[in-house]
């Protein structure tokens, strides 16, 4: 069976060495997805698996086998951005650029966890399945998403928009 | 990377009969494996993927969890009987890694991950641990995310999980398969300590995969709570960390505690002597903190980490106030 890669069936390398970031990069020619650290730290290799974030340097090919990748050029719909990619532009998400690949397709995944009430180490309550995403919230949901350049009040503002409502994007303090 | 043969395995059956052969790793998640075989820690000669395995969490007939080895770890945290009943395990789980590593690790690959010890991973360091025998970097190197607890002169690694540690205070039991066959282990059996032979983390034989853990019923881990001390508030490992259940009777006495820390051993740490301690007495301060030195009495720090016995006691005495209080709150 073949990996879905943005609607788009690929055979699964023979080599079972080929890390998905590798495959995604090297192979498919999708330079989106960036490769940081290449161990885990940095989060700008991230992806949707079958709709779950995951890091692409540490999930090897042969494990994506028969299921559905997501990369950031799988994201614009008939050429019309997401939602979150235009709102990172309208923040000033992004200076060098990048972790944004990885920022915006694990916000997209942190959304999901958190619309089906997954807590996090910072909620209050554990067992409320209404999660209110402030500030404190996807900071720590975002934390496996690394910035360097200083970027990432820009990123909190963009990601807390689209996803929680505009009220989110000019108050809190930088 | 060495060359690395992969195969699915369908079932806890067909992955031990693979996985007995010389040179073969089980593969969870990958987050850790994946990363030592790059790092030349690690080199199999063919990987087991046993993601396809159970990771069914169930309730059991005494009133405990089964929880599939396969189950991935926000799998386990999000799950509405963890969060009502073994809120402390919940809230290890999220204290630990990133969003996405939760998302891709399982129960067993967490429970098998290795040591962190920077000089662990460096093949250019000595390490008994990653090449028996070659002499250990870290007792006189850079130790202060070292251990503090039950260590040797051969290694001073700590375990790095932060589930592990609420496993080893709910007093879980293991589920194996082996080639010799099925048995169960205590939480507290699974993982060693390394004395002269630091390059075996765990009591698991040769062969044998993870297939479940089984956690018994624990009415005081109602109230329940993990803390975790770290460098920066998020993504990264613990210093010291602790979890703790507690149940209080009418007098306000300890009735039930349970006790164990990460960050300070080579395994997680039930700190069975602080329990001792304060099992039946009213949990006020001083004596929270004779528990805490009763702990620490065979501890050993190195030049650098002798912080960790003050965050010890300072845990202690914060995390079961709190509970007493009854403030289980969010702190991580």
């Amino acid at each position: 069976m073949p990996i879905l890669v943005n609607d788009r069936p690929v055979f699964v390398p023979d080599d079972a060495r080929v890390s998905l970031l590798d495959l995604l990069r090297d192979r498919l020619e999708l330079f989106g997805t960036k490769k940081g650290c290449n161990q885990g730290a940095c989060g700008a290799c991230t992806v949707l698996l079958d709709g779950e974030r995951v890091l692409s340097c540490l999930t090897l090919a042969a494990q994506c086998e028969g299921r559905a990748v997501v990369t950031v050029e799988g994201l614009a719909a008939d050429g019309a951005l997401h939602p979150l990619q235009q709102a990172f532009i309208d923040h000033d998400g992004f200076q060098c650029g990048y972790c944004t690949p990885g920022q915006i397709c694990s916000a997209i995944g942190m959304a999901a966890e958190a619309a089906r009430g997954m807590p996090s180490v910072v909620t209050a309550d554990l067992e409320a399945t209404d999660i209110l995403l402030d500030r404190d919230e996807l900071r720590e949901r975002m934390s496996g998403n690394l910035c360097r350049c200083g970027a990432h009040n820009g990123i909190i503002d963009a990601i807390g928009e689209v996803f929680r409502g505009p009220e989110s994007a000019g108050g809190a303090p930088r | 990377m060495n060359p690395v043969s992969y195969v699915r395995a369908a079932d806890a059956g067909a992955a031990v009969a693979m996985g007995a052969a010389a040179g073969t790793r089980y593969l969870g998640g990958g987050t850790n494996l994946v990363d030592l075989m790059r790092e030349n820690v690690e080199a199999p000669s063919s990987l087991v993927d046993v993601c396809g395995l159970s990771a069914a969490i169930e309730d059991t007939p005494e009133g405990g969890l089964l929880i599939g080895g396969a189950a991935r770890n926000s799998a386990l945290a999000g799950h509405p009987a963890v969060r009502a009943r073994f809120p402390l395990l919940s809230r290890a789980i999220l204290a630990g890694a990133s969003g996405q590593i939760r998302n891709m690790a399982t129960v067993g690959g967490n429970i098998l991950q290795r040591t962190r010890c920077t000089y662990f991973y460096d093949d250019a360091a000595r390490c008994n641990k990653r090449a028996p025998g070659a002499g250990c970097d870290a007792i006189d190197g850079f130790n202060r995310i070292h251990a503090i607890l039950g260590a040797s002169s051969a290694c001073v690694a700590t375990h790095p999980s932060d589930m592990c540690v609420a496993l080893a205070a709910l007093d879980a039991e293991v589920m194996l398969s082996g080639p010799e066959g099925e048995r169960r282990l205590p939480f507290e059996a699974v993982h060693r300590l390394p004395d002269g032979q630091p390059d075996r983390d765990t009591t698991l034989l040769p062969g044998e995969l993870i297939t479940a853990v089984r956690l018994p019923p624990l009415a005081a881990a109602r109230r329940s709570a993990y803390r975790k001390v770290r460098d920066r508030a998020s993504y990264a490992f613990a210093l010291v960390s602790l979890a703790a259940a507690v149940e209080l009777d009418a007098a306000g006495r300890l009735a039930e505690v349970r006790l164990a820390l990460g960050g300070v051993a080579h395994k997680p740490w039930r700190a069975r002597a602080a329990e001792a301690v304060l099992r039946g007495q009213v949990p006020d301060e001083i004596r929270l903190k004779e528990a805490a030195a009763a702990e620490l009495a065979q501890a050993s720090p190195l030049r650098d980490n002798g912080f960790k016995l003050v965050m010890v006691e300072r845990l202690i005495v914060a995390v079961l106030s709190d509970l007493v209080a009854g403030n289980a709150g969010a702190a991580a």
